[in-house]
């Protein structure tokens, strides 16, 4: 039976020699049945029956040859299928809502590798000697005579080195190389303006966490278009994403002017929402009697949670919610959270109309919009 | 080396020669004479590893993690970390004329203007979930195995921060192509950052090169994609591999496997080319679900506006949890000295994702304190026969899981139609109820099991033959197990005695017994022991198996005279040929 392995014979029950100390753990008493060892090899048809043998041969070659087809498949859909139609906007080919070209692509490289996978498994299991052989453990541990003999160089390294002997040496070397971290830090603080580098520079419109675009007299326009809105395009219930008019306005060359970062950092901040309801219905907060007209309301579109845009409004309840993390402000009672993990109502942009009749803002948001931040005075908050 | 090999294959009974030179001899040659790799090949081309399914799990995150490496350089060929501004005009028609940043574009380009562009996408998206799927699989089979006590505790360490890297790199890669999804994630990452204390807003603008979104974000993340954490990657995975050899593999208890020994195949050939074609067969999956099935497909995303958001944003799936965390934590936040505390946020997805891969790292060290296990451990436990650190584990995934379940609550609120106030209220106690639950069924199960084990070894198992007795007894026949069986059923540690109180005066030793905190561990580390052992069943006895020979033996004797003798009927049972019978009530 144990012939060929190795010579050694499997380990007689309870000769387990652990090293360490066993702390009340059960005593290492001799399991109830005798090892049994390892069961005798048993031949596989492959290994005694010449026919089966062939069979297997010709099986695996079967499955690498099988593997070539699907790579000529392979090419050959590369060439066959487009995968933009031409480029010319034509339809292109698809398989069950699929691109030909990508079905193709993936089914002919998937049997490509599969087949050749599955042929050295094959063979692996039905021809390559099954013999299971036995290896012989060692501790992890290094041996006694090595511990104590890199113990030693290791003290002659440090007595040769002098290292205990010369304090002075040793630690204005530790605090030279652990004062190296400053340069590394240091060199990482150009990553980035600081939130003050740009609130008191300015470097464009509404700069800083504490500003947006908006100020007095700015237009609110529909978000996609850019046109203006008059108190009469709102039904009561009514909800429409908006932006500053800044956003589209271009100057006298035609440029416009904001583009690239600063125009993506004012919609961050600058998106709100305008809902018209019923203005019996509204429950203005302390101070914010005048921030509506005629019961139309301007919101941050920007979560105070983590600052997802806030998309899906309910008209019955004046509820809007946010799709990210599911808090629900309540628009009729100063954007009040009234479920989620939100912890603060949505800033408020005061209205008023100009003199064409077209809704713009008082002023800026009178508290930063979007999520909280350390540095965030929350106590001036105009909420209730 | 002894084998016979007689009957394998006719090429085998030949030794390969060098007699006559050969160009692949002389090579080799040449090589060793300047490195000398045959000392380190003789050592470990015949290296063994043990055979079980469930040793193929971490296999597959390793050959999932090649295939990303393999598709990932393909994409980086065409893809433009860039965030500068374009108008696409490439061939879908849809998003023609529509401004957006380079690194969107560039994955337009990929997906509709590259042959195998999107093939590879698809492949990469899908090898990154399989990727970090099969890591916390192996993971799970590495605990409830005990592969993870001495001396493997480091090896742990190395996979859970592979684990961790893992789920980094997933983040920073489906956050690249700049689309309205993962942009909307990156918002979200911003509000996290924000919401640290003191440092938040520095990290925040430092992040994203001023405030949000800037145009630094994308080339960071990039670099970090395909450079920082691919690097730290494969520095981990070659030491988790260096380690495994080291130690060599852990295999089941069984005939002839023992502490000291590690039965299995050789590594070349069988185990080369099993592992190897497993190779294939990983990527060859995952060409197959690249392409069939669709994933991420970003043109219907559009580009990044961070005025606009979809319904129903749901991160990858390995994000799912932390997210749930922070849908179902209370909205508290803390406002002092003109500063805010964002509790709400700060608390769930900052110390909570790090306070479980805390946990998740230091398990083994807690279990071996727990256990004050100091031996090596080599052969691998059944899940039942450690029953209070199997319901760990699973006390462990339900939470995984009640969280991961409140990050898609929007989606089941809408697939259900229930309250998503509800689901929400309900995983505020579900996650600290559930996993108390989950560990006291698990831990129960486990024990009825060993005790099913027990029954076995002691009285054999159940043929399902019910014998009548001649007074009308009945009973069930039992036959003993094959030896390999019970051998295998019955090598198992007892567990140490855990019942009484802490001995009070110094032990045999002389040592006196810790006092003030060290007392106070001493005395938690009692109670631990007490709930990880003290219901456990134990193996039999030498003695307590002869008794239950010698009650078999007795049963056995008592229902030998009713062997043959079926009840009336029961001769007709189709195993029989039943020509010429009869009922007895016939006659």
């Amino acid at each position: 039976m144990t012939e060929g392995h190795d010579g050694h014979l499997p380990g007689l029950p309870g000769d387990d020699s652990h090293n360490g100390s066993h702390d009340g753990h059960g005593e290492l008493v001799p399991g109830p049945i005798a090892d049994p060892g390892l069961p005798e090899h048993v031949w596989r048809p492959t290994d005694v029956d010449p026919k089966a043998e062939k069979r297997a041969e010709r099986q695996i070659a079967t499955l690498f040859g099988l593997s070539t087809v699907c790579v000529v498949l392979f090419v050959v859909s590369y060439i066959v299928f487009d995968v933009n139609g031409g480029g010319g906007g034509a339809t292109v080919r698809t398989v069950g809502g699929l691109g030909a070209s990508n079905v193709a692509l993936g089914v002919t490289l998937a049997g490509a590798l599969l087949f050749i996978g599955i042929g050295l498994i094959q063979w692996a299991r039905k021809l390559m000697g099954d013999h299971e052989i036995v290896e012989m453990r060692h501790p992890a541990r290094s041996s006694d005579e090595d511990r104590e003999e890199t113990l030693r160089v290791l003290a002659l390294g440090a007595d040769e080195s002098g290292i205990a002997r010369r304090p002075l040496v040793r630690n204005s070397l530790l605090g030279a190389v652990g004062v190296l971290i400053a340069p590394a830090v240091i060199m990482l603080k150009d990553l980035g303006p600081t939130n003050r580098d740009v609130t008191d520079s300015q470097p464009y419109i509404g700069a800083g966490l504490e500003h947006t675009v908006w100020e007095k007299g700015v237009r609110v326009v529909r978000d996609v278009v850019g046109t203006p809105i008059r108190t009469g395009d709102l039904e009561i219930g009514d909800l429409i994403n908006a932006e500053p008019e800044t956003i589209f306005e271009v100057d006298e060359n035609g440029d416009p002017l904001l583009e690239g970062v600063p125009l993506q950092i004012a919609k961050s901040k600058a998106a709100v929402v305008v809902v018209r309801m019923d203005p019996d219905e509204n429950n203005p907060a302390p101070g914010r009697e005048n921030w509506a007209v005629d019961g139309i309301l301007c919101y941050s579109k920007i979560c105070t949670h983590v600052g997802c845009p806030i998309s899906l409004y309910e008209k019955k309840t004046h509820h809007l919610l946010c799709p990210c993390h599911q808090s629900t402000f309540d628009l009729a009672d100063a954007a009040k959270v009234v479920f989620g993990p939100a912890a603060r109502p949505l800033p408020q942009l005061p209205l008023m109309v100009d003199a064409d009749g077209y809704l713009v803002a008082q002023s800026d948001f009178k508290e930063p919009v979007g999520p909280s931040y350390w540095e965030r005075d929350s106590q001036q908050s105009t909420s209730k | 080396m002894s084998i016979d090999t007689s009957k394998v294959a006719s090429t085998n009974t030949t030794a390969a020669t060098a007699k006559k030179p050969n160009p692949v001899g002389a090579a080799a040659e040449w090589a060793d004479d300047r490195l000398g790799l045959a000392t380190l090949a003789k050592k470990n081309l015949r290296k063994v590893f043990p055979d079980h399914w469930s040793f193929m799990l971490g296999e597959i995150a390793l050959w999932s993690f090649v295939v990303l490496l393999l598709s990932g350089v393909f994409l980086t060929l065409w893809f433009t970390p860039s965030m500068g501004e374009t108008t696409y005009q490439g061939s879908y028609a849809q998003l023609r004329g529509v401004g957006m940043s380079e690194a969107f574009a560039s994955t337009l380009k990929l997906s509709f203007d590259v042959r195998g562009g999107l093939l590879m996408r698809q492949v990469h998206h899908w090898s990154a979930m399989l990727f970090v799927a099969a890591m916390m699989v192996h993971l799970l089979r590495v605990f409830f195995t005990g592969a993870h006590r001495k001396p493997r505790e480091l090896n742990w360490v190395v996979g859970a921060l592979l684990l961790l890297l893992g789920t980094l790199e997933g983040f920073t890669g489906y956050s690249l192509p700049d689309d309205l999804l993962s942009g909307t994630g990156i918002r979200a990452a911003d509000g996290f950052v924000k919401s640290q204390p003191v440092i938040g807003t520095y990290m925040s603008f430092l992040l994203f090169g001023g405030e949000f979104p800037g145009d630094q974000i994308i080339p960071r993340l990039y670099i970090i994609h395909v450079l920082l954490i691919p690097g730290l990657l494969l520095a981990l995975i070659s030491a988790h591999m260096v380690l495994l050899v080291y130690h060599k593999h852990t295999q089941w208890p069984g005939p002839g496997r023992t502490e000291q020994n590690v039965v299995g195949f050789p590594m070349l050939p069988v185990y080369a080319a099993k592992a190897g074609g497993f190779f294939f067969c990983v990527f060859g999956v995952s060409a197959l679900m690249g392409g069939l099935l669709s994933i991420n497909p970003i043109w219907k995303y559009g580009p990044y506006d961070p005025s606009k958001v979809t319904a129903g944003s749901q991160p990858d799936w390995y994000m799912g949890w932390p997210d749930g965390a922070l849908r179902i934590m209370p909205n508290i936040e803390g406002h002092f000295w003109h500063h805010t505390w964002s509790w709400n946020v700060f608390l769930p997805i900052i110390v909570l994702p790090m306070l479980l891969f805390t946990i998740v790292l230091v398990l083994p060290f807690i279990e071996a304190w727990i256990t004050g296990d100091k031996r090596d451990h080599h052969l691998l436990q059944r899940p039942r026969n450690a029953p209070g650190r199997t319901a760990t584990m699973v006390a462990l995934m339900t939470l995984y899981a009640v969280f991961w379940i409140a990050g898609g609550n929007d989606i089941i609120a809408i697939r259900l139609h229930l309250s998503i106030n509800q689901i929400t209220y309900f995983n505020r106690a579900a996650v600290f109820v559930l996993p108390v639950v989950a560990y006291l069924i698990t831990k129960r199960w486990c024990i009825s099991l060993q005790r099913k084990d027990r029954d076995d070894l002691l009285h054999g198992y159940e043929t399902g033959i019910i014998m009548r007795s001649p007074e009308g007894g009945y009973s069930e026949r039992h036959l003993p197990l094959s030896t390999g069986r019970a051998f295998r059923l019955a090598s198992r540690d007892r567990d140490p005695d855990v019942f009484g109180e802490l001995p009070a005066g110094p032990d045999a030793n002389g040592v006196e017994p810790p006092s003030g905190i060290g007392s106070r561990l001493a005395g938690v580390r009692h109670r631990l022991r007490k709930m990880m052992y003290a219901d456990n069943i134990q193996p039999p006895t030498i003695d307590e198996l002869e008794q239950g020979h010698h009650h078999a033996e007795h049963e056995h004797e008592l229902q030998v005279p009713m062997e043959g003798h079926a009840a009336d009927g029961h001769q007709f049972d189709g195993h029989h040929l039943v020509e010429g019978e009869k009922l007895r009530a016939d006659d």
